[in-house]
């Protein structure tokens, strides 16, 4: 059976805004441990004001509050419906492409989607605080696990499969990119590698941020560097948030769009063009035109793939 | 009626059970306390999580419903339903052949059996179909009879919904929640399955597309979309039937064909199950301001290029006021006299009759002729005071827009409320599929009035299900 473009988009983006509350779970959860362990003056809204930077929710924040304490900006991040971005906005919108879509996925991944809306929706926020916030962002993360482990143990692997996994991988190369850009200045190459004490408090903050602050320990043995910190979260391609990691897999479920639809659109363009970025290089060719710059473009590409996904498959 | 204990389907007056009910007696005898409290709890977990919800309108934005589920089913024998589904079949082979007549030649109101002024000047007539030839010569393909019992033998009908009845995934999902709390249940008794309902609705549809289509036609349930009360049905069966699920925007007509917008383009749709209404069907031949609808449709559906499922128009026969005259309507067609009976109907546009429903009123029913869902409805013996005086003068002031019953006293089952088990009234909509041939699933919805003493059984307001078991022999 043809799939109809509503539901193409409807699947694509219930992925993205399932991974995207995790993300925000994650921010939250990295700025608010870190809050706790400041001990320099104003460094604790400091965290949190990064946090939000990367999950680009700091405009809106400002727009409403004056003071970024750990209240007002657990609260703005899990659960102001005036943030599209925030927990519960993502698990809303989430839940409603679900529901639109409800005879294109299966029965275990609605009951999962169902099931995190309706306990998330009876949270009071008053009654989330301290350590109640922590169990509460490590529930959604389990929550985001459990749906995709029902994605990825129940669905049958067609176009509907490409068009969830596509979203999910876009959603979270957007996530790592924006993370890195937020601290890109810490991770510039100097003349010493040895970081001081915030440089350490800083590249902890952005390893946590992409749950990558025990892998780095495997796949380098070694302690925190700066050079080492950028090519895990972008170049190793065993790393599952990296960006080189994404794109592949972004690109490897255009493929297969293309193998069930029979022809190349202008998204596979789109696709390569975001791989090619972060295949066949190195950090120091990416610090040698600019990391910034470097992360930017990549942010640019990773949303050109959205747009050209949308115009190839007649998403609307 | 009104004053004599109701009909109970598991005790007889003595006090004994009846035959149907023998096994669910015992196996009632031997739960523990608290056994159906906790039945009952599990029940409402299992229809939240499967999102089996529907959305009460006038309620807050987005609130969504579990319709109460209980725990003990209610029981027809074999030889009940034979007799039943006979009936059944009966009467919706005389109500489509009415509503080709309607929309043809119109014999019946030329022989004056019914009132021509009736249908002719009748909101649910649609002039647009006249004429029209649809598939198989089927109009109303989907039908929910609304059946009421008042004693051992003694059925009624109270409506027949031939618009887009809905509850039919309630049938399914109570089967499968009933077979998950209770499954030793299941093995005392010999229960006719409804699983086949899904596959059956299918055979019907693709019985039904248009002769040009080769192979298996392309089908398409419509829906109004998430925000609709129905929606859970909506996707419920075209995930069971593997069709695809459409809102009007995902379809457009293009040379008097329905195509639907794909990830790879267009493509044809032959058969649409509608469960929009006929109002918004088409804003180009319906109501112009509808957003749900596809512009075109139904010059498609004219030109035979698509078939929908029911077709319009079909409310003419459903219609409150029609329904006094079904027995005629059998009777002219099939030249039989009808098996099921019509519960008595008052037309208030009679002078005497009025006057007798005016003095009468606290022991009648008053339904609006085109109200549904218990809405603009008032049951006489419960009402209060100022409410037989609000419908005295709705009644004189609107007389046709009245039908006034008797009120029926519908028959109870033994229901569970907060840990016991007490009586309640119940009624039956089965369901049934007309297309190359008539197919009824055998039960139906039960649906139940919570509230003790109540009688009107709408989820709408304040009803339940009930799993509904046919045995077989």
């Amino acid at each position: 059976m043809r799939m109809l473009g509503r539901t193409a988009a409807n699947l694509f983006w219930l992925s993205r805004y399932v991974e995207r509350a995790e993300n925000m779970a994650r921010l939250l959860e990295v700025g608010y441990r870190m809050s706790l362990t400041s001990r320099r003056e104003g460094g604790a809204s400091e965290h949190l004001i990064s946090m939000m930077q990367a999950a680009e929710v700091d405009e809106g924040f400002d727009a409403k509050h004056e003071l970024a304490d750990v209240d007002t900006v657990a609260h703005y991040m899990m659960f102001d419906p005036d943030n599209a971005s925030s927990v519960y906005s993502c698990l809303q919108a989430a839940r409603t492409n679900a529901r639109s879509v409800r005879t294109a996925i299966t029965t275990d991944m609605w009951e999962s989607m169902n099931g995190a809306w309706l306990e998330f929706s009876q949270i009071k926020p008053r009654d989330v605080r301290g350590a109640k916030l922590l169990g509460l962002l490590q529930w959604v993360k389990q929550r985001s696990h459990e749906f995709r482990g029902a994605l990825l143990g129940t669905i049958l692997r067609d176009d509907g499969f490409s068009f969830l996994q596509a979203g999910n991988f876009v959603e979270r190369a957007d996530n790592t990119a924006r993370i890195l850009d937020m601290k890109y200045y810490v991770l510039l190459p100097r003349a010493t590698q040895v970081g001081g004490d915030l440089d350490i408090q800083q590249w902890t903050l952005i390893l946590r941020a992409a749950s990558a602050h025990r892998a780095y320990r495997h796949v380098y043995h070694d302690r925190y560097k700066a050079h080492n910190i950028a090519d895990f979260l972008i170049l190793r391609p065993e790393m599952p948030r990296s960006l080189v990691y994404c794109a592949n897999f972004v690109q490897q479920n255009v493929d297969a769009l293309a193998k069930i639809y029979g022809r190349k659109e202008q998204c596979h363009e789109a696709a390569e063009s975001l791989l090619s970025l972060v295949k066949d290089t190195n950090m120091e060719a990416i610090f040698t035109d600019g990391l910034h710059e470097f992360l930017n473009e990549f942010i640019a590409r990773n949303n050109r793939v959205t747009d050209a996904l949308s115009e190839s498959y007649n998403f609307y | 009626m009104a004053d004599k204990t109701p009909f109970d389907e598991m005790y007889n007056p003595d006090g004994s059970v009846r035959e149907p009910y023998r096994a669910l007696a015992g196996w009632l005898a031997e739960q523990p306390d608290k056994a159906l409290a906790l039945m009952q709890t599990d029940a409402e977990a299992i229809f939240r999580r499967l999102g089996i919800t529907f959305a009460v309108y006038g309620s807050d934005e987005g609130t969504e419903k579990v319709i109460p589920f209980d725990v003990i089913p209610r029981i027809i024998a074999a030889n009940e339903w034979r007799r039943l589904s006979k009936g059944i079949e009966q009467r919706v082979k005389a109500l489509n052949a009415f509503l080709y007549d309607i929309y043809h030649r119109q014999e019946i109101l030329k022989a004056g059996r019914v009132p021509e002024k009736l249908i002719l000047n009748n909101a649910a007539f649609c002039p647009q179909m006249m004429g029209l030839n649809p598939a198989k010569g089927v109009y109303a393909h989907i039908i929910g009879v609304d059946i009421v019992r008042v004693g051992p033998d003694d059925f009624y009908v109270l409506e027949d919904n031939l618009r887009t009845p809905s509850g039919v995934s309630y049938m399914l999902e109570d089967r499968e929640a009933m077979m998950l709390l209770a499954p030793d249940l299941f093995h005392r008794s010999k229960v006719a399955p409804v699983e086949n309902y899904p596959e059956n609705l299918r055979r019907t549809l693709e019985s039904v597309a248009p002769d040009t289509v080769r192979g298996s036609p392309n089908i398409a349930v419509l829906t109004p979309g998430i925000h609709n009360s129905a929606y859970f049905e909506h996707s419920f069966l075209a995930d069971q039937m593997g069709a695809q699920l459409c809102e009007g925007p995902d379809l457009f007509v293009d040379g008097g064909k329905v195509y639907m917008r794909t990830t790879t383009g267009p493509e044809q749709v032959d058969v649409i199950y509608r469960r929009i209404e006929d109002d918004y069907l088409d804003p180009l031949t319906f109501r112009p301001d509808s957003m749900l609808g596809v512009p075109g449709l139904f010059d498609a559906y004219r030109a035979g290029n698509v078939t929908l499922v029911n077709a319009p128009g079909t409310g003419i026969a459903d219609d409150k006021a029609v329904y006094t005259y079904v027995p005629d309507i059998i009777e002219f067609y099939l030249g039989e006299k009808a098996l099921l009976q019509n519960v008595p109907t008052y037309n208030c546009t009679d002078e005497d009759q009025r006057a007798w429903v005016l003095e009468n009123i606290a022991d009648l029913v008053v339904k609006e002729v085109h109200g549904s869902g218990g809405y603009g409805m008032m049951v006489g013996p419960t009402a209060t005071k100022a409410q037989h005086a609000e419908f005295r003068k709705k009644i004189e002031a609107r007389p046709d827009n009245y039908i006034v019953q008797p009120t029926l006293d519908l028959s109870t089952c033994p229901t569970h409320i907060s840990g016991d088990v007490a009586p309640r009234h119940v009624d039956l909509r089965p369901y049934v599929l007309i297309g190359d041939e008539v197919r009824i699933t055998p039960g139906g919805l039960t649906r139940v009035a919570l509230k003790k003493g109540s009688l009107v059984v709408n989820s709408s307001q304040g009803g339940g299900t009930k799993d509904t078991w046919v045995l077989e022999d």
